[in-house]
């Protein structure tokens, strides 16, 4: 008898109770509260989108940029397999008003430094130019990884060219080009090197994955993908564009 | 040994004479870190003083359970419960400041003032008393986060919640509402709350 009440299980019944309970709870929160913390990323990632396909220079990054409301934006899946692996990647493609393309913009992930790193990468009309980047959702380091998320930083992506993959430098060794340019150059920010490595590749792996199918040009394939999204989508999402705006 | 503090003892005594911050240097983590506003600072003053509550609570229901060895897993396991639980409800329905918090939320966890009242207070005593401590407790610790926050988010952007209190002319001191800023400030209000201290034990005695 005195064997099984000093036996460890005996002895830690409290803990095994609260636990089963505490998880229990956590559960039911966990599933009232997630269609409400999902429609949040959703509602900010349309909000984010006519900024990151505009031109971010003038206008600040916080407020909606002029010309928001005559933007139609359209999602759509594209599929990547590469090396077995089929990664999905939200797509976003944005439409004027008269129906010309605007730009298109990503939603991309991978492994940050301390947890997954989730952006959006905004392309314009024939995917050859970074247009914007923004940063969803990290778990970087405070004061190090997270500073990534500062417009400073996350300004230098924009107006990059798509054709080379961009390459980390360190801070202030690659500086802008006289004329404002960076060349394919990323100012790694100091302390936080793995962070800003991740982003750029986050960023590298998705333009070159995704530029093949953005524009409606190359194979037949892509295009019928993108005339089967638009007559479906079209009406849905222009509809769901319009819902959003009531409620901001 | 002398009697436990009282309920009303224990409430009082968190406010100002047993101030976490102030008095007892505990949860510096959150103090340093989402000062820069006073928006960020009653948040989380705010998801504090609910795990505070309600961990002290639990504590305090289960506390002639409690065996000695296991307590500190019994106390990180109510406390993480109840930190994911505010976690989640600021992720639901105040998005942007959850982002603007970040990980801060989830460090609640590892904030030592609460472990301490579980442990000073809760674990010993009745749910009435655990509850005024921790009510107690979390204004003081509401009190020091938005002195510092205020002073903070005056100086570095003569803004206060956002609303502009000082002249345009003044020139924003910027690193006070950068990290360097809340050890400043922190230090300077420490020095302050200890002198008015002194000067008013000298005049009693």
């Amino acid at each position: 008898m005195t064997n099984l009440r000093n036996s460890n299980l005996a002895q830690a019944w409290l803990v095994l109770v609260l636990a089963v309970v505490f998880g229990t709870t956590l559960a039911g929160v966990q599933m009232k509260l997630t269609p409400v913390i999902e429609a949040n990323k959703i509602r900010e990632t349309m909000e984010k989108i006519p900024n990151l396909v505009l031109d971010p220079a003038s206008s600040p990054s916080s407020s909606p940029v002029p010309g928001a409301e005559d933007l139609v934006i359209q999602s759509r899946v594209i599929e990547v397999e590469k090396n077995g692996i089929i990664t999905f990647y939200p797509v976003y493609d944005v439409q004027r008003k008269d129906g010309s393309p605007a730009g298109h913009v990503a939603k991309a992930r991978g492994q940050g430094y301390a947890d997954k790193i989730e952006v959006l990468v905004g392309l314009d009309a024939d995917g050859n130019t970074i247009t914007g980047l923004f940063i969803l959702d990290q778990k970087e380091t405070p004061g190090l990884g997270n500073r990534i998320l500062e417009k400073q930083w996350l300004d230098q992506f924009v107006d990059q060219s798509s054709d080379t993959p961009l390459v980390v430098v360190k801070s202030g060794a690659g500086g802008s080009e006289p004329d404002g340019r960076s060349d394919g150059r990323i100012d790694g920010i100091s302390g936080a090197t793995i962070s800003s490595r991740s982003v750029v590749s986050i960023v590298n792996t998705t333009i070159a994955d995704i530029r093949p199918w953005l524009v409606l040009v190359p194979s037949p394939e892509p295009l019928k993908n993108k005339f089967g999204n638009k007559e479906s989508g079209n009406k849905k999402n222009g509809k769901k564009e319009e819902i959003k705006k009531e409620e901001t | 040994m002398a009697d436990p503090p009282t309920a009303f003892e224990r409430f009082v005594q968190g406010i100002l004479p047993e101030n976490p911050v102030y008095r007892q240097l505990l949860g510096l983590c959150p103090t340093l870190a989402v000062t820069n506003g006073l928006k960020p600072a009653l948040t989380m003053a705010c998801s504090v003083a609910f795990v505070l509550l309600c961990a002290n609570i639990v504590i305090s229901l289960i506390r002639n359970l409690l065996k000695p060895h296991l307590r500190i897993v019994v106390f990180t396991l109510t406390i993480a419960t109840f930190v994911t639980i505010a976690d989640r409800f600021l992720a639901a329905y105040l998005f942007q400041m959850s982002k603007t918090l970040g990980p801060y939320i989830p460090l609640i966890i590892v904030n030592c003032l609460i472990i301490c009242r579980c442990e000073v207070c809760a674990s010993k005593q009745s749910v009435f008393t655990a509850a005024s401590d921790a009510l107690g407790q979390a204004i003081g610790f509401g009190l020091a986060l938005s002195s510092i926050a205020a002073v903070r988010e005056i100086l570095g952007t003569g803004m206060l919640f956002g609303i502009r209190v000082l002249p345009e002319v003044w020139p924003d001191w910027v690193i006070m509402v950068l990290p360097p800023g809340a050890f400043l400030t922190l230090g300077l209000l420490l020095g302050l709350v200890n002198w008015i201290g002194l000067i008013k034990s000298r005049r009693a005695s």
